[in-house]
């Protein structure tokens, strides 16, 4: 390696010595706290989801419908011009089958997880979810059409989960 | 090092500000401050501006890698972009560095709170802490503003009462600002009896948190000239930052280190040796206040900071109106965007637009910054016209 | 536009790279910033400005983490800051200390990349979680590798590529960490054990991945008046680019790193490079999981759109190939310790300019290199070239 230095610094602990209390550490746990303004578009958004709708926001300079919704066209860099529904159906983008969960350890059923891309005016808007109804993980293609399953009326909450998952169709 | 008229502010804007914005996200206050400075300095962001800075840490904004979450709303989509984990004083240290590196003749720099939506404040200071050594539990993290302020009044020999005439003055100063939310009309005694938080440090003596952005356009000398038509360009005649010790054994609790060196570095480069003769008036931290009288005393403002602003020499009126935006004890403490608060309100003295707080023909200011408890890091700017 | 002054990297540190480091990130810091300054034969007092870099404070729990890093990274009573861009700190960060001394504010600036991953529970990974947005994607239960699996698939199906042409990529790499006196998980594997290692989502499998680890690196950059006085044939920047996409990831499509290609222009025109592929000697480009090297080869025009994979087939980018990638091991062997990794990649880089890589040392010969990361949600890319004369 270097000329001048020939030596890589670093001490590695092994498990038995963490185990064996012979390295210390000290433990911390903080519950941390947050109550995120969802704002002038987002609230928006999720509140129709409660509805069972979709809905994006349209920017009347590059005449494209942005979902999830913002105030702002970020391509023109203008204030979008109007709410615009799109469907509640749309094609898979892509598509994944997770095996692991959040903290890394292994799931029971593995989840089958895409960005579906609604059908509306403009191609290629969507956000991410569940695959759902699916038999086999080989019917499962990109550019598969599907549509969204909603939870009952009585139990949305103005949230993404309002929308169980996806389905083919 | 590069000195004199290379580097100006050609934009400012700011979201409004509040105590509590619960109707409108980060993006969206991000958004307007963005409207508003690109509006001001007249340029076609999507077309016009090469670098984009913005000065976050994740646990206020309560998003890991919050840089991720920055483009869209100030037109940076596809541009260079970059966090600074630092105050919006840094992000304009890193926007000047960006001009004369020639990355780009037109810089953005961003920094926002959005405190109200953060529920444990506290135990965000608290984690800012030596894991091992500086979190005492159960204990509020501002003790050490307590400690630090016990120190410093020893040292100095300023008084607790001077700290209270602090909190007067910008409180007061305040009232005549419309974008300023803790405005009031106090005595000496009002703060003095407030609730001890960390003694001597009482309640009113801390800034209270408010939400808001502002955004800063940056310019070259070259870009600047070509700008002008609209606003004069406000020059950032010299700016330096400084860091002391993390480690809060050690830490020179009397001096405000970050600020004396930062200082006598950006006079250097603005060619300034006589600060009380050569600077028009300061808009500084004062998180606390003891903090102004600290910063007072290291920028060379006044060498007894308190008698100073007791005796009214940092009034609008005074010999250095130090704060008369209100500073953060009056318009409130936005994190790492109080630093920008203070450099948008300089902008707007020096170009003349104050309103209510103009002061008479100002032509250059010092501007300064600290991140806050449990560090010894700031930024010190001087601003002219 | 301002004409940025000459800058040249004069020594580099490594520390190794373990799941788990005796050190603390301080500690970690140090061990790589002064072997860098060993390695430049300079001294702290020499130094005037401080640039660090490190990903999520999650994973420490320490919140504002460049101040807790300060001590450790030489910064103690300097100017000093922490640049933050994800995933492509690592590199970013000498990108930083670059401008200090380009626009004449510094003489010589440490950069320094630290990660200390190991302190998070149960896993590191759980960090990731809250870079997802907290209003309509963390309620799906979404981890760090669901964009990896699902910018692989996106890859895979728009040029019709096999996940076996991808585990090539973990194949060579693991294989070059070998070599490397750092490395976490040096290995030689087959393309069959990549094939049939557990999934984790799939597309994605367990050797597709790059592990979580400890450790640090640095590098020195200096004015070139400076570099001078220390060798006759300094080691210069050529050129630094770096470039965000917009957030909104389920908007954009995955299978082209278009925000790479525009970092990599603001470097490739920096550096006056007309035709990388034949102008770059050596790259060290980011390889968190297999398929992200054949990805951002093409985004940084070392490969057409679709045609890394029969490139690395064809043993091109071989360490004795025409066109090396990641001679180091990269992240796939020599571990990933977020920010630190990135940097590695820039000391690998300086070591094959300086003929220092020992055997990892390239076949052909080498007169500019280049590093590059990547981060955020899959929207970021930092781009830094060196050449020597
Ligand atoms: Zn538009």
């Amino acid at each position: 390696m270097s000329e001048k230095v020939k030596f890589f610094p670093g001490r590695e602990i092994s498990s038995k010595a963490m185990e064996s209390g012979e390295v210390l550490t000290k433990y911390y746990s903080a519950d941390l706290n947050y109550s995120w303004s969802t704002g002038i578009a987002v609230t928006r958004f999720l509140q129709e989801l409660k509805q069972g709708k979709i809905i994006g926001r349209k920017c009347n300079k590059c005449d494209r419908v942005l979902v999830p919704p913002r105030i702002f066209c970020e391509d023109c860099f203008r204030t979008t011009d109007e709410w615009v529904y799109v469907k509640d159906t749309g094609v898979v983008n892509t598509y994944s089958i997770a095996h692991v969960g959040t903290d890394a350890s292994r799931l029971k059923e593995p989840m089958y997880i895409a960005v579906i891309n609604v059908d509306g005016p403009t191609k290629g808007m969507g956000f991410l979810h569940y695959l759902g109804e699916i038999k086999s993980e080989h019917e499962i293609k990109v550019g598969m059409k599907v549509q969204a399953v909603w939870k009952p009326e009585n139990e949305r909450t103005g949230s993404i989960l309002d929308i169980r998952y996806f389905k083919p169709i | 090092m590069p000195a004199g008229r290379e580097v100006a502010i050609v934009g400012i804007g700011a979201s409004k500000f509040d105590s509590v914005t619960s109707g409108i996200s980060y993006k969206e206050l991000m958004y307007e401050a963005a409207v508003h400075a690109y509006s001001d300095a007249g340029i076609d962001v999507r077309n016009d501006v090469g670098s984009f800075i913005c000065c976050a840490e994740d646990f206020w904004e309560g998003n890991s890698i919050s840089d991720e979450y920055m483009p869209d709303q100030i037109g940076a989509k596809l541009r260079p972009l970059f966090t600074v984990c630092g105050d919006g004083l840094l992000g304009l240290a890193h926007a000047y560095m960006h001009v004369l590196a020639g990355v780009s003749d037109l810089v953005v720099v961003e920094s926002h709170s959005k405190l109200s939506d953060v529920t444990s404040k506290d135990l965000v200071e608290d984690l800012g802490f030596d894991p091992h050594f500086g979190r005492i539990p159960g204990v509020e993290p501002k003790y050490l503003a307590g400690l630090e302020m016990r120190r410093y009044l020893e040292e100095s020999g300023n008084t607790h009462e001077d700290c209270a005439s602090v909190v007067v003055k910008n409180k007061r100063n305040a009232l005549r600002n419309p974008r300023a939310v803790y405005g009031d009309n106090l005595s000496n005694q009002d703060v003095l009896a407030s609730e001890e938080i960390a003694s001597p440090l009482t309640k009113r003596e801390i800034s209270s948190p408010a939400d808001g952005s502002v955004v800063v356009v940056v310019a070259s000398a070259a870009k600047a000239r070509r700008l002008s038509g609209k606003n004069k360009p406000v020059w950032v005649s010299g700016i330096s930052w400084f860091s002391d010790t993390p480690n809060v054994e050690e830490m020179d609790l009397g001096q405000a280190l970050y600020a004396s060196n930062s200082a006598r570095k950006a006079y250097e480069m603005a060619r300034i040796r006589k600060p009380l003769t050569q600077i028009d008036f300061a808009e500084i931290d004062d998180t606390y206040a003891y903090k102004e009288l600290q910063h007072i005393e290291a920028l060379g403002l006044a060498k007894r900071a308190g008698k100073f602003v007791s005796s009214g020499k940092a009034d609008p009126d005074g010999q250095i109106p130090i704060n008369v935006s209100g500073g953060s004890l009056g318009m409130g403490s936005f994190v790492e965007a109080s630093a920008l608060v203070r450099a948008y309100e300089s902008a707007l003295q020096l170009r003349g637009e104050a309103g209510k707080m103009q002061l008479h023909n100002p032509k250059r200011c010092v501007v300064q910054s600290w991140r806050g408890i449990p560090t010894q890091s700031g930024v010190t700017a001087v601003l002219s016209i | 536009m301002a004409t940025p002054r000459k800058v040249c990297v004069i020594g580099a540190g490594l520390t190794l790279f373990r799941r788990r480091m005796l050190e603390t990130g301080k500690e970690l810091s140090f061990e790589a910033v002064r072997m860098a300054l060993d390695s430049a034969g300079i001294e702290r007092k020499d130094v005037d400005t401080v640039v660090s870099g490190s990903a999520p404070d999650a994973f420490d729990g320490v919140h504002m983490k460049g101040e807790y890093l300060l001590d450790g990274s030489g910064a103690y009573r300097r100017p000093y800051s922490r640049v933050f861009v994800g995933g492509a700190t690592g590199v970013y960060t000498p990108e930083a200390a670059w401008w200090h001394v380009a626009s004449g504010m510094s003489e010589v600036c440490i950069a320094v990349a630290e990660e200390k991953m190991s302190p998070l529970q149960p896993h590191p990974a759980y960090a990731f979680w809250s870079i997802f947005d907290h209003d309509y994607e963390r309620q799906l239960g979404t981890t760090l590798l669901w964009i990896f699996a699902l910018e692989m698939r996106r890859y895979m199906a728009v040029h019709g590529i096999k996940e076996e042409e991808i585990a090539q990529v973990a194949v060579k790499n693991k294989k070059n960490a070998m070599d490397h006196p750092c490395a976490q998980l040096p290995a030689n594997i087959t393309v069959e054990d990549v094939m049939k290692s557990e999934p984790m989502v799939w597309p994605v499998k367990r050797l597709d991945v790059s592990p979580p680890s400890d450790g640090a690196a640095a590098v020195i950059l200096a004015s070139e008046a400076f570099a001078k006085k220390l060798t006759k044939e300094p080691v210069y920047v050529a050129g630094c680019g770096w470039n965000i996409d917009s957030t909104y990831w389920t908007d954009r499509d995955l299978y082209y790193p278009q925000y790479l290609e525009n970092a990599g222009k603001m470097a490739y025109k920096m550096a006056g490079i007309s035709n990388p592929r034949k102008e770059i000697d050596v790259a060290e480009v980011y390889d968190p999981f297999d398929y992200k090297e054949l990805h951002h080869m093409e985004g940084l025009q070392l490969a057409k759109k679709g045609e890394a994979p029969k490139l690395t087939t064809r043993g091109i980018t071989q360490r004795n190939g025409e066109l090396p990638i990641n001679p180091s091991g990269g992240l796939l062997g020599v571990g990933n310790p977020i920010a630190a990794a990135g940097m590695m990649k820039v000391c690998e880089i300086y070591f094959q300019l300086t003929g220092q890589a020992g055997k990892r040392q390239v076949k052909r010969e080498v007169h500019t290199g280049l590093a590059q990361a990547w981060g955020d949600l899959m929207q970021y890319s930092s781009v830094f070239i060196m050449r020597r004369r």
